[in-house]
Order: C-alpha cells, then sequence, then structure tokens
C-alpha cells in the first residue's frame, strides 16, 4: 500500500506541475506514527484522491497540447464494473479492439478491494445477491467465478456453498447485547410483530407481481420491472410516505425499512423514492411462493474485488491506468472518430486518442465535465441528480473483541448508530478466532449531500477514525486494545440517490450520441453491480451491433 | 449493663442472656466460612491450581476479618443495630456470592475485583459482628468467659461448616443453593436478632423491613437457582477440578473423581476415563474394518490423543495427522500425566504429527491423500463448530480421501438428538459419499452414533485388532441395526455453510432432555 500510496501523490504531484507536493505527500505519511496523533495504532486515509476532482474543475488541462496520438477500436473511459464489464462482453465476442482508461492505477472503480497479511478486504461494494429471476450475464460471470457450479433438472442455477454468505448472517446490537437478525424481536410488542408480518406479506406479494407483459414488479435491472401506472407512482413519493400511507408506524419496522435504504442507496427515508425503498425489498425475493427468507447473497473476503479480478482479466494488457480523460468529442458525422484526450499521469503528458466508439463508464457528474457537448451546456437530467458521500474504514485487528449475546456474524449493525456497522472480512473462510478485519461503513444521509461531502473530505484521519472507533464502542469497548491499523476512504461521490422522481428522470434513457454510449450504475441510479454490469454489457453490445459483428446478446432479459 | 452502651435507651435494657447470643456466633462463623469455601471453590474452578486459589481466599478472608475487628472500634453508639445491619448484609452479599461470582466470570476483567471484592466484603462484616457481640455480652458476663465462649462457638462453627461443605452441601446443593440458602440462614439470625436485642436496637421497622427484603431477594434466588446453575454449568465442579484453563479457542476443565477423570470443553464432557475406551474403540476400528487399506490416517479433532491411541493398534499405519485448532490441547495431552496414563503416550508416537489449525482451514491446503479419516470434533453446538459438519467440510474431505478411503464422524446421540444425526447423514450423502450409520452405548453420553463414510459402499468386514474391550467380531454388525427410537429420518434438510440447520436442530434437540 505504502508504495503505492506514494506513487499516486508523486504522480498527481508532477501532474499538478508542482513536484514540491510529493515532498509534503511524503511527509503527510510520514506523520503516521502513534504518539503524534494519539491513537493506539496506525492508519492513513487511502482510496481516490480529491486532487482529481480538481483538474477537471479548473479546466486548465484543456490547453495541453497533446503529445501523440493513439488508435483504437472502443474508448472506454473508467475501469469500474460497468467499465470493466463492456471490455469483458467485448473479449467474449472475440473483439480485442478496445482500450479502457481509468484515473486510478488499479481497476474496480467504487468495487475496489484491499489486503494485508491478516485477510483481504473490501473498500466499497461486497455482494452480490443471488439473481431472483434468469440473468445471462450475471449468470456468465458468476459461473467464471466458480461461484456458479451446475444446474438442477429444472435448469435452476446451483451454487458453491462456500461462496454463499455463510450463518450467522447478520446480527444486530440492541439494547446492549448482540441479537440475531437485523430485527429484534425481543421486546416487541404485539403490534410491531403484526406491522412486520404485514409488511413481509406486502412485500411479498410484490415480488410475486407480474404485468401483462410478464414483466415482475421489481426486477433487477430496474429497466425489466414493470411500468404499471400504479408501480410508477410510487416513484412520485417518498418511502417514509409510503410507510405512513400503508399504515406502518412501528418504530422498530420503519428502522428496519430506513437500514434497507441507507444500506443500499445511502439514503434515508425522507430522501428515498418509495419505488426504491420497495425495489431493495420485493427485488430480491424470488416472488415464487410465500418465502419469508430474503434471498442469498455471495460474498467473498475481498467482496466484489473478486469480481473485478476476474473481468479485469479481459482487459489485460488493455488498461492504460493513471490516465485521466478529461476531454471526449463525439464523432461530428458518421465515419468520423470519437476524439479524446487522455493524462497520462505517470508520465505527465497528454495523449490524444482516436477512437470509433467511445463508452463512458463514469459517474454522470464526470461524465458532465468531460463530455464536451454537456461541457458546453449542462444536461437537464444532471440537476435532479445527486450523490451520496460514504466513509469506508478497514480495521485491522490482532484478535476478536469480546462479545455479548449472539456470535459475530458477516454483517453486523448497530441498532443506535446511523453507521450501518461492519462487515467481516474473514467470516467467509479465516478461522474463527485471532486476527481478522472488519470492514466499517457509513453512509451520510441526514445532511445535504454536498454539506455532508465538505465536512467528509475535509476531516482528517484522526477525526475519522476516532469517529468509527466511538461508533463501534457502543458495542465493542475493547476495540482500541485490538486494532492494529485503521485505514478510511473517503467516498465523496460514492453512489447517485435514488430520490423520488429518479425513475423518470432521462438519464436512464440517455442515446448514443455520435459514437458516444454511456454506462454507468447512475445510468439506472441504483448503485448495484447488477445494473453496472447490465450498463456495460449493453453499451458493448450495441457498438457490436453496429460494426455487424453477429453474436447472442447476453444482456438480461 | 448500666452503662448504657448499645441501648437504644440509656439505661432502659434488661440483662441479655448469653446462651442465644453464642448460637449466633456459632452461625455467622459457620454462614462466613461457607461463603469462603464457595469462593475457593469457585475461583479454583476458573482459574485452574486450587492450592493457590484456596491459600489465596484464606488469607484474604482472616485479613478481612482483622479488617472488621479493627474497623468496630470506630462503632461507638447503637452497637446492637450496627450488628444487625451488618448481619443483614452479610445475608445479601455472602448469600448471593456465588451467583455473582458465576456471572463475573464470564468476563476476564471483572471476575478478580468482584472475587476479592466479595471476600473482603464478607470477612470485614463477619469481623465486624463478633467484637460488636463481645461488646453487647460486656457486663453479662466475666470477661475471661466471655472471650472463651465467643471464640469456641466461633471456631465450632467454622468446624461445621467446613465438614458440611464438601460433604454433604457441595454434592446435594451445588455452590448455587449453598451460598443463596446460608444467606437465608444468616437473615434468620438477623431477624433473631431483632426479637433479642429488641430493647437496643432502637425502632426496628426499618430493619424488618430490610431484612424482608433480603429474604425475599434470596428466597427468588434459590427458586432460580437451577436455571442461575444451568447458565453458569456450575454441576460438573462437584468433582475436583485439575486442570482450568481458558485459551484463545475454548474452556479446557479436567475433574477428577473416585472413578476416574473427565474432560470438558466450553462445558461439554468430551470424555470420561471410565468408559471412553467404548466411545475410542468404537470411533476408530469400524472405519479400519471397512477400508481395505489404512497406511495414512488423519484425525479432526481428538486432541486428547485418545483416538491415535487405538489408531496405533493397527500396525500397518504409517503416518497419523492429528489436526486439532488448541494447541493447549495437545499440549496437554502429551504432558499432563493424567492424560499420557489414559493415551498411553500416543502423541509422542513418531507417527504421529500435530498440526494446530482449524480443520476446515487445513484440508484446503492439505496436499496428502488419506486411506482413513475421523472425525471427531465436538458436537454442532455453535456455527464455529457447526461448519465442520456441512456439506461443504464433507466435500473437501472427500477430496483429501482416497478413492478406497473411509472417513468415520461422531455424529452425537441417535437418541437425544435424532434428527441431528440423520441430517449428518444426509450431509455427508449430499456431498457424495456413501453411508452406513451406526451406533454404541457409552454410559456417560448415552447411546452414542457414528457414521462411516465412502466414495464408494461401505463394507464392513469382521477385522478388528487383538485385545479390544467393547468391540468384538460378533457384536460388529449389531451396531448398524437401529431400533424404532433412533430409526432413520428421511426428509431432513442437508447442513450448509449458507444455512446452517444442524446447529439449530441439535439446540432444540438438546433442550427437551436437560
Ligand atoms: C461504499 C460502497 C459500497 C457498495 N456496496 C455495494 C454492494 O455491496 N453491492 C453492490 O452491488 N454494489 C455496491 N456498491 C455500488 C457499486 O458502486 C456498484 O456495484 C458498481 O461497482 C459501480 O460500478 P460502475 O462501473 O458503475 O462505477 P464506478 O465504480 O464509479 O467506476 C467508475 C470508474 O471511472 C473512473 N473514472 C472517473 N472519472 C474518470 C476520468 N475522468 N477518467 C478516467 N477514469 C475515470 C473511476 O476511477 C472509476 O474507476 C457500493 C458502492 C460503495 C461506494
Amino acid at each position: 500500500m505504502e508504495a503505492l500510496r506514494l506513487s499516486r501523490r508523486d504522480a498527481i504531484a508532477s501532474l499538478a506541475g508542482l513536484p514540491a507536493l510529493s515532498a509534503l505527500a511524503a511527509a503527510l505519511s510520514a506523520c503516521g506514527k502513534k504518539d503524534i496523533r494519539g491513537l493506539p495504532f496506525d492508519g492513513r486515509i487511502v482510496g481516490p484522491d480529491v486532487a482529481r476532482g480538481h483538474l477537471l474543475r479548473t479546466g486548465d488541462l484543456l490547453s495541453r497540447p497533446a503529445v501523440r496520438t493513439e488508435r483504437v477500436g472502443t474508448a472506454i473511459v473508467g475501469a469500474g464494473i460497468s467499465g470493466l464489464s463492456a471490455a469483458w462482453r467485448f473479449a467474449r465476442a472475440l473483439d480485442t479492439d478496445f482500450r479502457v482508461y481509468d484515473l486510478e492505477e488499479a481497476a474496480g472503480g467504487t468495487a475496489i478491494s484491499g489486503a494485508n497479511d491478516v485477510s483481504a478486504f473490501p473498500w466499497g461494494a461486497h455482494y452480490v445477491p443471488v439473481p431472483a429471476s434468469p440473468n445471462r450475464a450475471l449468470e456468465a460471470v458468476l459461473e467464471e467465478a466458480g461461484a456458479l457450479i451446475g444446474r438442477d433438472a429444472s435448469g435452476a442455477p446451483e451454487w458453491a456453498e462456500e461462496m454463499l454468505c455463510r450463518e450467522p448472517e447478520e446480527r444486530l446490537f440492541f439494547g446492549y447485547t448482540w441479537r440475531p437478525g437485523l430485527y429484534p424481536r425481543d421486546g416487541a410488542s404485539h403490534d410491531d410483530l403484526v406491522q412486520l408480518a404485514r409488511f413481509q406479506r406486502e412485500m411479498n406479494v410484490l415480488a410475486a407481481r407480474k404485468d401483462s407483459k410478464g414483466r415482475r414488479a421489481f426486477a433487477i435491472p430496474t429497466r425489466l420491472s414493470s411500468d404499471d401506472a400504479d408501480l410508477a407512482a410510487l416513484d412520485r413519493i417518498t418511502m417514509a410516505e409510503w410507510m405512513r400511507t400503508r399504515g406502518y408506524t412501528s418504530p422498530r419496522l420503519l428502522w428496519l425499512a430506513e437500514y434497507g435504504c441507507r444500506d443500499d442507496f445511502g439514503t434515508n427515508l425522507e430522501g428515498t423514492s418509495a419505488w426504491a425503498g420497495v425495489h431493495y425489498h420485493a427485488s430480491r425475493l424470488p416472488g415464487e411462493d410465500d418465502d419469508e427468507d430474503a434471498s442469498e447473497f455471495l460474498t467473498w473476503p475481498e467482496g466484489n474485488g473478486r469480481l473485478v479480478a476476474l473481468l479485469a482479466k479481459s482487459a489485460a494488457g488493455r488498461l492504460s491506468a493513471s490516465s485521466l480523460v478529461f476531454d471526449v468529442v463525439p464523432a461530428p458525422k458518421p465515419g468520423a472518430p470519437v476524439r479524446l484526450r487522455v493524462l497520462d499521469a505517470a508520465r505527465n503528458e497528454v495523449v490524444a486518442v482516436e477512437a470509433r466508439h467511445a463508452i463512458l463508464a463514469l459517474p454522470k457528474f464526470a461524465a458532465a465535465r468531460v463530455f464536451a457537448p454537456w461541457r458546453a451546456a449542462p444536461p437537464a437530467f444532471l440537476a435532479d441528480m445527486s450523490w451520496a458521500p460514504w466513509l469506508v474504514a478497514n480495521l485491522t485487528l490482532a484478535a476478536r473483541p469480546e462479545e455479548k449475546g449472539f456470535p459475530l456474524a458477516w454483517d453486523n449493525v448497530l441498532h443506535d448508530s446511523r453507521s450501518l456497522g461492519y462487515v467481516v472480512a474473514t467470516h467467509q473462510s479465516g478461522p474463527e478466532h485471532g486476527p481478522t478485519v472488519f470492514t466499517y461503513y457509513q453512509p451520510f444521509t441526514d445532511e445535504a449531500p454536498a454539506a455532508a461531502r465538505a465536512k467528509l473530505l475535509g476531516a482528517s484521519w484522526e477525526d475519522l477514525a476516532s469517529a468509527v472507533l466511538a461508533d463501534l464502542s457502543k458495542a465493542h469497548r475493547d476495540l482500541p486494545d485490538l486494532i492494529t491499523r485503521l485505514d478510511v476512504v473517503r467516498w465523496g461521490h460514492a453512489m447517485a440517490r435514488p430520490t423520488p422522481g429518479f425513475l423518470s428522470n432521462s438519464v436512464r434513457h440517455l442515446a448514443p450520441s455520435g459514437g458516444v454510449h454511456f454506462a454507468h450504475a447512475d445510468s439506472a441510479s441504483l448503485p448495484l453491480f447488477e445494473e453496472a454490469q447490465d450498463a456495460g454489457v449493453r453499451a458493448a453490445e450495441a457498438i457490436l451491433a453496429a460494426r455487424g459483428v453477429r453474436f447472442a446478446s447476453l444482456a438480461a432479459g | 449493663m448500666g452503662n448504657g452502651e448499645g441501648s437504644a435507651g440509656p439505661g432502659a435494657a434488661p440483662a441479655l442472656r448469653p446462651g442465644p447470643v453464642y448460637l449466633a456466633v456459632l452461625l455467622i462463623a459457620s454462614c462466613g466460612l461457607v461463603y469462603e469455601l464457595v469462593a475457593g471453590t469457585l475461583a479454583s474452578y476458573l482459574l485452574g491450581d486450587s492450592v493457590t486459589q484456596f491459600s489465596l481466599v484464606i488469607g484474604v478472608y482472616l485479613s478481612s476479618l482483622g479488617l472488621g475487628a479493627f474497623l468496630s472500634r470506630y462503632v461507638e453508639r447503637g452497637v446492637a443495630r450496627r450488628f444487625v445491619e451488618a448481619e443483614i448484609a452479610v445475608a445479601l452479599v455472602g448469600g448471593l456470592s456465588a451467583p455473582m461470582l458465576f456471572f463475573a466470570f464470564s468476563s476476564p476483567r471483572w471476575f478478580p475485583p468482584v472475587f476479592y471484592g466479595v471476600i473482603v466484603a464478607i470477612g470485614a462484616l463477619v469481623g465486624l459482628e463478633i467484637p460488636l457481640l463481645m461488646r453487647l455480652l460486656k457486663g453479662t458476663v466475666i470477661f475471661r468467659d466471655l472471650v472463651a465462649q465467643v471464640l469456641t462457638f466461633d471456631y465450632l462453627g467454622s468446624l461445621a461448616a467446613s465438614i458440611l461443605f464438601p460433604l454433604v452441601l457441595l454434592p446435594r446443593l451445588g455452590l448455587t443453593r449453598t451460598s443463596v440458602l446460608f444467606g437465608l440462614l444468616n437473615a434468620a439470625v438477623a431477624f433473631w436478632s431483632i426479637r433479642l436485642f429488641r430493647d437496643r436496637v432502637g425502632p426496628p421497622g426499618g430493619l424488618f423491613a430490610r431484612a424482608g427484603i433480603v429474604t425475599a431477594i434470596l428466597l427468588a434466588a434459590f427458586v432460580v437457582a437451577d436455571r442461575l446453575t444451568a447458565v453458569a454449568e456450575e454441576n460438573q465442579y462437584a468433582d475436583e477440578v485439575v486442570v482450568a484453563r481458558t485459551t484463545p479457542y475454548q474452556r479446557i476443565v479436567v475433574t477428577r473423581n473416585r472413578a476416574g477423570f473427565q474432560l470438558f470443553l466450553n462445558g461439554h464432557l468430551q470424555f470420561s476415563s471410565v468408559d471412553e475406551y467404548r466411545y475410542h474403540e468404537a470411533l476408530v476400528h469400524p472405519a479400519f474394518a471397512a477400508a481395505p487399506r489404512a497406511r495414512r490416517v488423519a484425525v479432526l479433532g481428538g486432541g486428547d490423543g485418545l483416538a491415535v491411541r487405538e489408531i496405533l493398534k493397527h500396525p500397518e499405519v504409517e503416518s497419523v495427522t492429528l489436526v486439532d485448532l488448541d494447541p493447549a490441547m495437545t499440549h496437554l495431552a502429551t504432558t499432563h500425566p493424567l492424560f499420557l496414563a489414559l493415551n498411553g503416550g500416543s502423541l509422542r508416537s513418531p507417527k504421529v504429527r500435530v498440526v494446530n489449525e482449524d480443520a476446515m482451514i487445513w484440508i484446503e491446503k492439505e496436499p496428502d491423500l488419506f486411506d482413513v479419516v475421523l472425525i471427531d470434533f465436538p458436537d454442532p453446538t455453535s456455527y464455529a463448530v457447526g461448519k465442520l459438519y456441512t456439506s461443504r467440510f464433507y466435500s473437501l474431505v472427500k477430496r483429501k480421501l482416497d478413492p478406497e478411503g473411509v472417513v468415520c464422524v461422531q455424529s452425537t446421540s441417535p437418541l437425544f438428538a435424532r434428527r441431528s444425526f440423520w441430517i449428518v447423514d444426509a450431509t455427508l450423502r449430499a456431498a457424495g459419499f456413501s453411508t452406513r450409520p451406526y451406533h454404541i452405548a457409552v454410559p456417560s453420553f448415552g447411546d452414542w452414533g457414528f457414521i462411516l463414510a465412502s466414495a464408494k459402499p461401505v463394507e464392513v468386514r469382521p477385522r478388528l485388532p487383538e485385545g479390544l474391550r467393547a468391540l468384538s467380531t460378533e457384536l460388529l454388525p449389531s451396531l448398524f441395526v437401529f431400533g424404532p427410537d433412533v430409526a432413520r429420518i428421511d426428509d431432513v434438510p442437508v447442513n450448509r455453510l449458507n444455512d446452517q440447520v444442524l446447529v439449530r436442530t441439535y439446540e432444540g434437540e438438546w433442550k427437551r432432555f436437560d
């Protein structure tokens, strides 16, 4: 990590034309010493650097001349799940005339992971639910990952037991002790339990509902969902309002519903479209019988980093890392190239790229600064979009904390906290005792995103580490003695927020323009692996079709 | 009397009869000693090393008696009232001492302060009471007689307690009930002394109320003592504790009684030296009878070395790999005289390799194949152990098994946990094994079940080593017969990592018998 970190700082410093910065950066990382900062362990801020945003914002780069010109069939901008999925799709069609550009040194975007001598661990996305309905592309990738190991007589997939989240899946710290599951049944009133049962029944009914065209009411990816008017109407109200109108008043149930929104979208009940809030629950149920259990999750110690590594194989030798794309000009007429300009941060030179097609697999707030037509006239959809800031911390522990109540699970949630608690990296396949890594997640849901982002990005490592510690100390008082390192990532724009109206936002139907296609999880506004993959696969297939390549579509649906 | 000391109204109180006061001394002394014995027993359970624990308890208790006696000089007025109050306090602290200590010992951090706090409190209170009583009697009895009598009854009380405790109280009542019962005795003394000193205690209402509340608390504790006991798994400590160790992985306790010794892991009996041969012969030899070759053997769990002892009775065995999570356990089995006597030093054999690792992690990276794998894990009482009973684990075992090889799994009791037993069978079959379940009576456990499994149909030949005590070639086929109350249940689920039905089923089944 150390070496990588410095090289990134060096890269950014030299790219900004300020070599002195790298000395400063080195000095900053050198003060990671215990006594200076008053916390009994080491750690630092890692992950995407804030400085890169500023480079796009100032526009200074636009005046720098290119040192050379590269030519490529398809330029894929962004090596997150969507960009890598496009690469994967091209590779499967034996089309290798593409190149993937990403600003960071490593592919993965918000699904990156890390590793130390204790365990691999996620820095962002950490699970994929077992698909509740057939999804060709997803199943193909999961098969390559060794997760889908066969099919039963009826053709239903069989999953590798060791990749399905191991029991106990989750526990909740509620009233001074850990309890199984996410809903505290102890001490719940009769009315609480009646409302919970009614809520679960209602979700089951919605999960099972199909429209006249046979589409699920709430599907993954979302574009396959029914557009029945009464369902679409849910997007006009908040989840809080929906709970009210359905007579759900039980505080425990409201907590559970809000937990779902915070966990998946980084929004609270008041900030979530009811359609998205219901989708969280209803889309993951098989929707066949009256099954109380939500569907299962696939997970790995490094989270979705496992899938990043797999997809990145398709782009091996065709990934330009540390490459900031700052200008994309669509082809003015058929046959003309898309023109891109890329800052090669390692060499600090600007490279021009001429591509027959391009896929913008980067978040829309960034795309708006890169895509020339949008720079000239900001697209309308942008005004209605916002991104939730998140904090992720990885805590390396020398030993397990002392426990009260239900034993350590994969997902460990604190009821009286605005964080989401932590996921245990060694849960799937590691030992039951000794060192481990906890991955702590905190979405900032209660403030305007811009204000929360400013605070998050302004905070120091000590501020963030102390806050994480204070939060977890409610459940684990011995934590300070056990932590050997605590590193944090600040995701300023972690995910697009599905606020009311998101379903009718035109961003969901962006047509390709001048050879430029758009692909990112935020095209759907639901931050899910399946959405990112679907966007990448469909963009690639649209380009394959435009080139007259014959292929069998892998896109879901 | 006449100086008014200890009386509410100066000079008003009539003289005391000394007899009842001596009886009070006797009772107080015996209660005090019982609490001390309870604390000592508990500490030697928790911390092992009973010599040290008892020495410490006695030392701290005696010096606290001295502390109390010293403090008694600061009681100037209301001697009788202070005495009754001290008695009520002893009743509460002493009576609840065992439950308090049991709960404290779940936390290594809290146990020492609670432990010494309780001893010091009881010692100081009892040490305060005796001088107060002597002061109350002063003037009634000649001083020379007074000291002699009080001390006589004090020591007699201690003698009674120290005889009753190991012979009657601990075996009959257990620690919790004993301490609560003696608390009630102290409370009774408190009531009685309010009457006895009625002319000296001042307004009795408040004292009666306090004594009443304490009695009610203790009565309630006595009623739920069984539950408290269950929570704290106290029963096993009726026997002498020889080893007690908390390792990062588990709590190891070895107890000894006249019949032999017993190993407990996390409070669950693993074996009793009296009848473990039945268990270990049954675990090991049928697998050898079914395996065409048995050169390379693995034992998963079973760090006590007893299964290995049986394995080494087969001369064709070339290597034994023993995988046990806890180095403290295998260390005990290789060094402790009790264990060495029982396992014959099996783990010191040059054929044996000991690996201290989580079996699930070990098996994924182990390069070798085995002819016989014996799986001897504790029962699936937690998810952490339950994972070693999953189809995932069994399919990993299958990969490490010679195509002709045979596995034997200890699979809990088909009688007490019938469904659990057949879940293990179904899980092995889901992992692609053919199975042959069997069972044998092990008095310490009851009817105990095992399952032979192999990639090929299992054929058990009548082939046993010489000199077995439980198994014979005539008996062998009968072990595979299951009567109606233990018969196969067909529609059981498979135990999977992501859905550990076994842990929940097992817990439910054993609850019915506890
Ligand atoms: C904390 C957190 C937890 C999550 N947990 C889950 C989960 O458990 N399950 C799940 O399904 N989803 C989860 N997600 C959502 C996750 O974002 C999506 O699953 C998916 O990984 C998004 O992929 P993407 O390709 O659409 O976007 P991104 O991951 O945002 O990738 C975009 C890429 O573009 C690059 N880029 C940006 N600008 C430029 C530029 N100008 N030039 C070159 N490159 C550029 C970025 O560096 C990045 O690599 C989580 C997200 C976060 C932040």
